[in-house]
């Protein structure tokens, strides 16, 4: 390919590849993108590296536009990027959180071992799929007023625990304890209201999915420990975020941040880069709606975390307590967050933006749950569904260089379009129940287009991430079935 | 305008692009929104039996098509409707008002499919295109 980024990039080891800050004129900071060589040319596919040159334009951008290894084209900001910007002079941009504000991850674990859960499997999976509904049109089984919904926005995952749905226990291993502060209802519209009102304990569709997966090795055997994780355990794997409300909170947004860019003047190489300055009204208020449903968003995992265990309890016959259901942990990969981080040696706070990239703190932190303590934060990364998904750990390297952040997944190859032409014909469902995996899903179209095909292998981005030292591989799992929308 | 279909879907990694097009502005969102909801269902097992009014404003031809087809994504998504016939009854650069013609979604009877999630601003494009107008815009899903 003959990308004029290839011919600029300046490699710094195996796995770390600086972009100069002269490549574009109007970059104030490096590109720093984490790839190994493999890795580097599937990048050359897309725009994501010209978009990691994009997001250095924007003002207060702190060191450095990175990049993770599962990085691909997004809007403005690549999905895999990350970019802390200074509070003061600096920008908030909804192009670096995306449409699913707080799209994430949570990992359950259980008792159970994979020949237990074998032959109440297609049970189990019509069970889940029934109580969690996704998909087109899906509706959830709670239903909220506009006082609740209010609530929800100010209060996160806490206010489901409130109400029964879920394990005391479950805030503690939640990023952020599940909720982030300065959500303000008055931001959020009508619409985002009514879009996400109906939508609590849904999965949603495209790249969301519900798994039950079985842990088939485990690289660090403390942190595993730690974890609750070892060889043949059976866990619940799920992705997905705010849904409808999160979606409009960043509709209505990016046309405010279109406004706020040419009330300040702000130069932009791409109109989806739209921002506004931290600490402006445009960008308060967009951190408060963000925040809403980042909270939005963490309920929604919560009642799902609920649901599944209530699945589970009810296919085996037994409590979730007695399943040893506990949570393993929750992550974020869609967020802008203030945090505290050194910067030539000095404290400061930060708004960190993490597009399709995990927080990864490590030992020790403060914001890592005691009992992850010695070992570090949690990190959940999902690959795609016919292979495997990963737990990693955060590490004080990634501190030290990006932020306490890493990979979110896999990352796509593949286009939807090129997925599905590619596997015309190919029997999906046949091909993943031949390997044991049982699958449910609502719109069988939407199989071939996220098939494994369509993504890059999610050890690859694991391993370059583990040797780069920003996260350590601590267990890899397999899928035993998949629910999507 | 020549033989080129009235709307079309380009890829775009992880999400779907649409060009429409038409002799005229009006045909052109009326078949973005035609070719938007062609993702999510069959359009001709839907059946007009409910019209709703539809008037959004915005300060660009751009800005305007990401409104109006936005405007029919949350329509759709909170009363859980789908359709696939548009009437524009008024338009300008900042301006449509329309009607949809449509009917609540049937998960069972119209295929559902896939699941929008927002539109975009990435490669909008709104631009004379044979005599007509082509319009272009991604979507989220």
């Amino acid at each position: 390919m003959s990308k004029g980024w290839l011919k600029s990039l300046e490699k710094v080891d195996d796995y770390r590849w600086r972009l100069p800050a002269s490549y574009k004129p109007g970059m104030r900071v490096p590109g720093l993108i984490f790839a190994d060589e493999r890795l580097l040319r599937t990048m050359a596919g897309d725009q994501a590296v010209e978009q990691v040159a994009n997001v250095a334009f924007l003002p207060g951008v702190v060191r450095y536009s990175m990049a993770m290894p599962d990085i691909h084209w997004g809007y403005g900001f690549p999905i895999g990027g990350v970019a802390a910007m200074r509070l003061n002079g600096g920008v908030v941009s909804p192009g670096g959180v995306g449409f699913d504000i707080n799209c994430g991850a949570r990992l359950i674990r259980t008792n159970l071992t994979e020949a237990e859960v074998r032959p109440l499997l297609d049970r189990l999976a019509d069970q889940l799929f029934r109580d969690v509904p996704s998909g087109l049109g899906a509706h959830g089984p709670l239903r909220v007023n506009d006082r609740e919904l209010d609530d929800i926005m100010v209060r996160g995952a806490s206010w489901m625990l409130e109400r029964g749905y879920g394990a005391p226990d479950d805030l503690e291993t939640t990023e952020s304890r599940g909720c982030l502060a300065g959500a303000d209802p008055a931001t959020v519209s009508q619409r985002a209201r009514e879009r996400g009102r109906e939508q609590l304990c849904t999965l949603g569709a495209g790249n969301h999915f519900l798994e039950v997966e079985a842990v088939e090795e485990v690289y660090d055997e403390a942190a595993a420990q730690a974890f609750g994780l070892e060889v043949g355990r059976v866990v619940v794997f799920f992705h997905c975020g705010s849904r409808g409300f999160g979606h409009q909170v960043c509709q209505d947004y990016l046309e405010v941040m279109e406004k706020a860019s040419r009330q300040f003047d702000i130069v932009l190489p791409d109109r989806q880069l739209a921002c506004a300055p931290i600490d402006s009204k445009p960008g308060r208020d967009y951190l408060a709606a963000m925040a809403a449903a980042a909270n939005f968003a963490w309920a929604n995992r919560q009642a799902i975390a609920h649901w599944t265990r209530g699945a589970f309890a009810h296919v085996f016959g037994r409590s979730a307590d007695e399943l040893g259901m506990t949570q393993v942990y929750d992550v974020a990969h869609n967020i802008a967050k203030v945090e505290e981080h050194r910067v030539d040696g000095q404290s400061m706070r930060l708004c960190v933006h993490r597009k399709g990239a995990t927080r990864a703190f490590p030992p020790g932190h403060a914001e890592v749950p005691p009992r992850y303590r010695k070992v570090g934060q949690p990190v959940l990364v999902p690959g795609d569904m016919g292979r495997y998904s990963y737990v990693c750990a955060g590490t004080e390297r990634a501190m030290a260089e990006t932020w306490g952040s890493t990979c979110h997944g896999a990352g796509r190859l593949q286009s939807r379009g090129a997925a599905k032409r590619s596997l015309q014909g190919v029997d999906i469902i046949g091909r993943l129940e031949a390997r044991g995996i049982v699958v449910r899903v609502r719109n069988r179209g939407l199989l071939a287009e996220e098939a494994s095909e369509a993504y890059k292998d999610v050890a690859e981005v694991v391993e370059v991430l583990d040797r780069a030292g920003i996260s350590r591989k601590v267990a890899r799992m397999k899928p035993l079935a998949v629910i999507k929308g | 305008m020549t033989e080129q279909p009235p709307f079309e879907t380009f890829d775009h990694t992880a999400d779907v692009g649409i060009i429409a097009r038409g002799s005229n502005l009006a045909e052109a969102f009326a078949n973005a929104a035609k070719a938007m909801f062609s993702l999510m269902v069959d359009l001709d097992r839907v059946e007009t039996r409910e019209e709703r009014r539809v008037e959004v404003d915005a300060e660009d031809r751009e800005g305007l098509l990401v409104a109006w087809l936005a405007e029919l994504l949350y329509m759709s998504e909170v009363d859980s409707v789908v359709f696939n016939r548009f009437d524009v009854d008024e338009i300008s650069d900042t301006r449509i008002a329309a009607r949809a013609f449509g009917e609540p979604l049937d998960l069972d009877r119209h295929n559902p499919k896939l699941m929008i999630k927002a539109v975009t601003r990435h490669m909008l494009q709104v631009e004379p295109a044979n005599g007509g107008v082509q319009v272009r815009v991604v979507l989220d899903i």
